[in-house]
């Protein structure tokens, strides 16, 4: 396997492009015939075999242009893609599951109009574009992020089929393009707002909440907000119920990586907060969030929005400890 | 710029395309096909066309594969066999009418294109002629333009159609080189099939009444000949095919070859210069070669028969080109074997009494005077030459000699050759073509199936085998003219031999002329036309892998001029940028150098200071051409900025 990466590697060339923009020269085009190509030759293997037998001279003629018409073929299924210019764009952050769409700015200098490239990153559904004489347009490469974090997409595959579609070219061009994913947000109720600047365990001794009534257990609800009494009263067996507190105008949202239950998995305490972000977002509720290591005072608006998600996306990763 | 979701599905807007395609390369086949499975061909498109309009949903495959097994079962039953030529065909086209029934992805729409490529050969299969060349190449078209429609999504027509072209034309070099330097293999790899060979005409080893004046209905060219010299005149052109010399009463047969006997070369004592020229004969599907009597020089593969007839080693199934020369002034088998005289003696006993009893009457005279008196009668009696005799009975010479007295070449020459063996006189039935017409276009000259012949050859001692023509005898301008001039006005002939309009006859000639040299050049491309061309090109006697290697070498260099041709390139400069590199290229003439890091706006304040009374201009320039590259401006802006380049003043000489 490794030697045979090895090859890969330097036949195709793989790794990132660092010279932006990216010309496609004959360097890194490659070609072969496709499935179509080959039934295209067995299909004039047989017809030669017959205008052979048959002694057909125009049989002969048209097997020569049609052998022709292959080989013209495959020197334009190669220009289509030759002398292309590609420029990466920023690609906007998505949250998990949904697809990010990587802008790629491709430009074609020159006096000859190219269809049907195709554009996909590896086992990702492909972008297809066409492009007039000396143009230039935006394609959107779509990625289905399925992890939160900083998501690399690796090299795309840059291939074509036309104009006969018997051959396929196609190039490796690796552009630096990069994805926030937002962690998947799984909406529960949020937790109650309090007053005080740091909450953590002295969260529910907080003389200034009001009990305000009971409600049946969230996942995202800590286990000290269990109403034991009131579930001891009932014998049944009905769903845990917890208090509910009331705080006054004053008090502060905070998205607590401590108000999410412990004992979860960490992926999951990142869902719960991101859910909560979210519908405070919809509500206009100012929210602050707070991450071990990592606080982010109340506030509202895009740039608080885009932090905190920020903060979300990259927890425990290496790029968050040199974050700001 | 526009983006669609890949897919390997068939798009709607490409199914027309792939319909037009059946429709195109099975269509000519309408011809030879049989009416039910024309019918059904087009039948299923034109369902499929309407499934097509309506959206409506493809038939379930149950149905198709019952269809397809009918079919099979139908042609099994029409054709007697599912293979061979024929029934082949009729397969691919039932495959090609109803695959569309079941298209649903691009990679049916591919098979539909590749089962296309693959009918327009089967096509040559039943005629290689100039126009079914053109159609074919425009169903090549098409298939390509079908296949750029299925891999490039929706284009408009007239995009296609060029892109196809453009495909098209960069082939053909490649066909070129392929067609001239291909090591061509001749005959074929394996036994044809049965009706490989079915449909071609010509003259029949057997002559019975009504065989030839059928042959003359047609117009089809029978062979052409190419003369070094002159053109001899239209009566000495009697081009040699069977020679008859059994008769049942009914039917004149060449002999079958006697086991252990061989033809002997014939003795031909020449009184004239040879005259070379060349034959390109249709393929007629029998062994002899219609040279000019009498033959000196013969083509490789080919001999004497017993009839002194040239005879090639296999049938002809092919056009071909055949050498001769030939003298026309000669005697020949002055000295012929006892058996051969004897066996042109032979009667059926019994039949044609009077027939009989009129050439006993005739025994005593020398065989000249014997063969005199038999012309004589024809000429003094009123025979008529028509095309349309009246029917013989049994006693077929007795009826035609004293009853009807009207026929045709086969029934003089039968006639008249009944009447020497009876006399006495050795003599046989010679058939073949007699005359031509030379067509000016390319002078060759022409013989027609409808120039068919029959005449009788005597054997004289001290002379040989002389031919004697009984049918110039009735009708002299036949042999002097032709057969529209010899015949009376009424009798059926082929319209191209009655061709009176002068307009008419050249258009023919043209065409004619035309199709020669597509003949020789395109179909009769050969092995052997092949070492001639490449012996032109400077490769004498190339083997194949000389051959192999100047094909590998012309191939690279055509696909190296391809594409350099097509490669994209000359990129394609900024309308605006040049406008601006011209102006600033123009002040320079001025003395002003825009550095490449001064901006436009920049270069107009130096410009004002440096040279006011252009303060003014430059300031104009600046700013649209700022506008232009970095603001919301319109194309015509462009124009604005182009005039300021032209009023720039010439600079003014300077005088120190």
């Amino acid at each position: 396997m490794r030697p045979f990466a090895l090859v890969q590697r330097w036949l195709f060339r793989l790794g990132r492009d660092e010279e932006l923009p990216i010309v496609l020269s004959q360097r890194r085009i490659f070609i072969v015939p496709s499935a179509a190509g080959l039934l295209y030759a067995a299909v004039l293997l047989v017809m030669a075999v017959g205008a052979i037998n048959y002694n057909l001279s125009l049989g002969h003629a048209l097997i020569f242009l049609l052998a022709g018409l292959g080989l013209v073929g495959m020197v334009h299924t190669f220009n289509n893609l030759f002398g292309l210019r590609l420029l990466p764009a920023p690609c906007a952050a998505v949250f998990a599951g949904e697809t990010a769409r990587f802008p790629l700015l491709v430009e074609n200098p020159r006096r000859l109009s190219r269809r049907a490239l195709e554009f996909a990153f590896t086992g990702q559904p492909a972008a297809i574009l066409d492009l007039a004489a000396g143009s230039s347009a935006t394609v959107a490469i779509p990625f289905v992020a399925s992890r939160r974090g900083r998501l690399d997409p690796g090299r795309i595959t840059l291939s074509t089929r036309y104009p006969l579609g018997l051959f396929r070219a196609w190039s490796y061009p690796h552009p630096p393009f990069s994805c926030l994913v937002y962690p998947r947000p799984l909406r529960t109720p949020l937790p109650a707002a309090s007053s005080g600047q740091q909450t953590d365990s002295r969260h529910g001794v907080n003389g200034r909440e009001d009990f305000a009534g009971l409600r049946t257990r969230q996942i995202s609800d800590p286990t000290r907000h269990i109403a034991w009494r009131a579930v001891a009263r009932r014998t049944d067996d009905q769903p845990l119920l917890v208090k509910q507190f009331a705080g006054g105008a004053s008090d502060e949202l905070w998205l607590d990586w401590s108000l999410t239950p412990a004992d979860a998995d960490p992926e999951l305490r990142l869902s719960i907060l991101a859910g909560w972000l979210q519908i405070a977002e919809e509500l206009h509720l100012p929210y602050g969030l707070s991450l071990p290591g990592s606080h982010f005072p109340p506030a509202l608006g895009d740039a608080q929005r885009r932090r905190c998600l920020r903060a979300l996306a990259l927890f425990g990763t290496s790029e968050a400890a040199g974050d700001d | 710029m526009t983006t669609r979701s890949a897919a390997a599905d068939l798009e709607h807007g490409a199914t027309p395309w792939l319909l037009v395609a059946a429709l195109a390369t099975t269509a000519p086949h309408v011809e030879h096909l049989p009416t039910w499975l024309s019918l059904l061909t087009g039948g299923a498109l034109a369902w499929r066309t309407w499934l097509w309009h309506r959206r409506g949903r493809l038939p379930h495959r149950a149905w198709l594969a019952l269809l397809v097994a009918a079919c099979l079962g139908g042609i099994g039953w029409q054709y007697r066999t599912l293979f061979g030529r024929d029934a082949g065909v009729a397969l691919l086209v039932v495959f090609m009418a109803l695959k569309p029934l079941e298209m649903g992805s691009r990679r049916d729409a591919l098979v539909v294109v590749m089962l296309g490529y693959f009918l327009l050969l089967t096509h040559y299969f039943y005629s290689q002629s100039i126009p079914t060349g053109g159609w074919l190449l425009l169903a090549t078209g098409w298939l390509t333009a079908t296949l750029i429609r299925l891999y490039g999504g929706a284009q408009p027509l007239p995009q296609i159609a060029r892109q196809a072209l453009v495909l098209l034309a960069q082939s053909l070099p490649f066909m070129l080189v392929l067609y001239l330097l291909f090591p061509r293999i001749s005959g074929p790899l394996w036994g044809l099939p049965q009706d490989a060979h079915a449909g071609l005409s010509g003259l029949s080893d057997r002559l019975a009444p009504g065989s030839i004046s059928h042959l003359i209905q047609s117009g089809a060219i029978a062979f052409r000949s190419h003369f070094v010299g002159e053109v001899p005149e239209h009566a000495s052109l009697y081009w040699r095919g069977p020679v008859f010399d059994e008769y049942d009463g009914l039917t004149w047969r060449a002999r079958s070859a006697p086991a252990g006997e061989r033809p002997v070369p014939p003795a031909i004592d020449a009184s004239a210069p040879a005259q070379a020229y060349t034959t390109i004969l249709e393929a007629h599907n029998q062994r002899w070669l219609l040279a000019l009597d009498m033959p000196t020089t013969l083509p490789a593969d080919s001999a004497f028969g017993f009839g002194l007839e040239v005879l090639a080693r296999e049938p002809l199934r092919a056009r071909a080109r055949f050498g001769f020369s030939s003298v026309l002034a000669y005697r020949v088998n002055q000295r012929e074997s006892p058996a051969v005289l004897q066996r042109a003696l032979r009667l059926p006993t019994q039949i044609n009494p009077r027939a009989r009893a009129l050439a006993a009457s005739w025994q005593a005279l020398p065989p000249e005077r014997i063969a005199e008196a038999a012309l004589t009668l024809f000429r003094r009696e009123n025979f008529v030459y028509t095309l349309r005799p009246p029917l013989l009975g049994a006693n077929a010479m007795d009826d035609f000699l004293f009853v009807t007295r009207s026929g045709f070449c086969e029934h003089y020459a039968s006639a008249f050759v009944f009447l020497m063996r009876a006399a006495g006189v050795p003599a046989r039935v010679v058939a073949g073509y007699q005359g031509g017409e030379i067509n000016p276009v390319d002078g060759y000259l022409t013989v027609r199936q409808s120039d068919a012949h029959a005449w009788s050859e005597i054997w004289l001692a001290g002379q040989g085998w002389v031919r004697v023509d009984p049918t110039a005898a009735v009708a002299p301008s036949r042999v002097e003219q032709g057969i529209a001039a010899a015949l009376p006005d009424g009798d059926p002939l082929p319209v191209v031999v009655r061709l009176d309009a002068d307009w008419a006859r050249q258009l023919r000639n043209r065409w004619e002329a035309a199709n020669n040299a597509w003949n020789q050049w395109v179909l009769g491309y050969n092995p052997q036309r092949q070492r001639e061309v490449l012996s032109r090109l400077g490769l004498r006697q190339p083997d194949w892998q000389e051959m192999t290697a100047a094909l590998a070498i012309f191939s690279a260099l055509t696909l190296a001029a391809v594409t350099w041709w097509t490669l994209p390139r000359g990129r394609r400069r900024d309308p605006v940028e040049r406008a601006w590199q011209g102006f600033c290229a123009g002040l320079a003439r001025h003395g002003i150098n825009r550095p490449a890091w001064e901006g436009p706006l920049d270069f107009a304040g130096r410009v004002a200071r440096e040279k006011p009374e252009l303060a003014a201009l430059a300031a104009a320039a600046a700013s649209q051409y700022a506008e232009l590259r970095y603001g919301l401006a319109d194309a015509g802006q462009l124009q604005h900025l182009q005039e300021c380049v032209r009023r720039i003043p010439k600079p003014r000489r300077r005088t120190i």
